[in-house]
């Protein structure tokens, strides 16, 4: 059964609506709570045990060595002497990143957060190398 | 009238997507056409097989961007047979409400675009508009919009809660009510009928012979869903309707897909409302079995079918995906054939058609550094000469 301009109330009724986009540059955009941004690294958990970046599917981690070291613990008395305990750095390649968060799931210290950060486009694809140190 | 054969595409024939169409005009009318794929082949298969299956995921995810839990689902199942792993109730409950989700929004998505095609923009802007409340559950659910990594192997990464199920099933029924507006509107309104009813015609037996799968088959009265056929996840507990139609034309795929998305809120609100205690994954091993396996799996566009072989190693030896596309385009020929040139975006848009999901042909020779595409004709020749080597003849067939 035909009934034209169908569709007329229902504009007519949207002209007096809210709209329904955000205005975002201008105001801050709605995120859901378990949103998957940007990778962050905390450095003291990190045991330097590469599972991460076994486990990332577009290769965008790296985990090396710190370029300054803690220095060895004091001896104690009666006990060999401990090894220092080794600082790494973690590089995310954020322009090979997909989000998938894998790597969190992944870390047995748990070393790498997950954060909401969205705003990540830059001019410069230095940049998207971050160095976490 | 002279017959003048012109190309449509690989330019945005109907959708953003590469695929060229030559059409044989004889005035306005088309008297023939040749579907031409190749022009986005993404290597995936060959790239997953350097990858570890729980890399492949990821990887799979993005065959295709509505339909990315559908590759991952119908992939993770291929693993876990051959891992031998009791997926837990609860995750294999997830799964299903992420996977009729993610029905919703492809068929919002696809009234939208059918929309637009017909020139009917109101529709188009609407649809989309309501298709953000589905994405936001998506979003809420699993942390994504399009790739929503829900999957694991071995259940899902992520438990659902209370405020989470009330707060789905609140933009649910908003839904229903928006949809219930909708399929009034599909089959009342001038312009829609207009545009739909009697273009692009793919009578029942044409369906059959040319394999049509999903809305587009489903719209031509042929009864075939796998999720009724050979139920999977938690299907064969839920209470829903398969939905034909009989007009065998777009309008027939318009109210196909309408009414589905009334089935995709019911099935929602059951896996909701009844969702298992325990569990949300378990662990599987690095290392598969080695072995094959072959699954099917009712995507938003139709029937998606993987094929996984491992050789005990932790990375597959091959992955063969069929993308529900590549099925559809043998119709879409046929039913571009008789129709008038204005109707061929719709005709193309109303199979939902994913190009580059279906693209994978292309064989390249290392040793000579030589690539080729092959068509269905050589292909056969081959086929035909491979069997005949092994001492089967098809050649009559």
């Amino acid at each position: 059964m035909k009934k034209p301009a169908r569709v007329f109330s229902e504009v007519v009724k949207h002209l007096f609506k809210k709209p329904a986009t955000c205005a975002y540059p201008f105001e801050p955009a709605r995120i859901m709570p378990h949103f998957r941004g940007r990778i962050a690294f905390e450095q003291d958990k990190c045991i330097g045990c590469q599972m991460c970046v076994r486990v990332c599917p577009s290769k965008a981690i790296e985990i090396v060595l710190s370029a300054d070291q803690p220095p060895a613990p004091a001896p104690v008395e009666g006990q060999p002497a401990g090894p220092a305990k080794k600082k790494f750095d973690c590089i995310m390649k954020l322009d090979h990143c997909v989000f998938c968060a894998q790597c969190v799931e992944t870390c047995p210290k748990k070393a790498l957060i997950m954060t909401q950060d969205f705003e990540l486009a830059h001019v410069n694809r230095k940049e998207l190398r971050r160095h976490y140190k | 009238m002279s017959k003048i054969t012109i190309p449509l595409g690989p330019q945005h024939p109907a959708l953003k997507e590469p695929e060229n169409f030559m059409l044989v005009l004889e005035g306005e009318q088309i008297s023939g056409a040749t579907v031409n794929l190749g022009y986005n082949h993404r290597g995936m298969e060959k790239a997953a097989e350097e990858r570890t299956y729980i890399q492949d995921l990821y990887l799979l995810e993005r065959v295709c961007g509505i339909c990315s839990h559908s590759h991952t689902t119908c992939y993770i199942t291929n693993v876990e047979e051959l891992a031998k792993c009791e997926t837990p109730k609860r995750a294999l409950a997830i799964r299903t409400l992420v996977a009729e989700l993610e029905r919703v929004h492809s068929h919002l998505l696809w009234l939208g675009v059918a929309g637009y095609e017909m020139g009917f923009e109101t529709l188009f802007m609407y649809t989309w508009r309501d298709r953000e409340q589905v994405l936001d559950c998506l979003e809420l659910i699993s942390g994504n919009r399009v790739h929503y990594s829900i999957n694991t192997i071995g259940g899902v990464r992520r438990d659902i809660t209370a405020e989470q199920k009330a707060e789905v099933l609140k933009r649910i029924d908003y839904l229903a009510e928006r949809t219930n507006y909708y399929i009034r509107l599909a089959t009342e309104e001038a312009t829609v009928l207009a545009r739909t009813q009697n273009v692009g015609k793919l009578p029942y037996d044409v369906a059959i012979e040319r394999g049509a799968i999903g809305p587009t088959a489903r719209a031509s009265g042929v009864a075939r869903d796998v999720r009724k056929n050979e139920p999977y996840l938690t299907y064969s507990e839920l209470d829903f309707k398969l939905i034909t139609a009989d007009s065998c034309d777009v309008f027939g795929r318009l109210v196909v897909r309408a009414l589905e998305l009334v089935e995709s809120y019911k099935i929602i609100r059951q896996v909701l409302n009844n969702l298992p205690e325990g569990p949300t994954a378990v662990k599987v091993p690095m290392r598969i079995p080695a072995g094959e396996a072959v699954n099917r799996y009712e995507a938003p566009r139709g029937e998606d079918i993987h094929y996984l072989k491992s050789n005990g190693t932790d990375k597959p030896e091959r992955v063969k995906v069929r993308a529900p596309t590549l099925a559809n385009l043998q119709s879409v020929a046929y039913m571009l054939e008789g129709g008038w040139l204005a109707d061929v975006p719709l005709v193309i848009a109303a199979i939902d058609p994913c190009m580059s999901c279906t693209d994978r042909a292309v064989v390249w020779d290392p040793k000579k550094g030589r690539k080729q595409t092959y068509g269905w004709e050589d292909l056969r020749k081959m086929a035909i000469e491979q069997y005949r080597r092994r001492g089967v003849d098809f050649t009559r067939l």
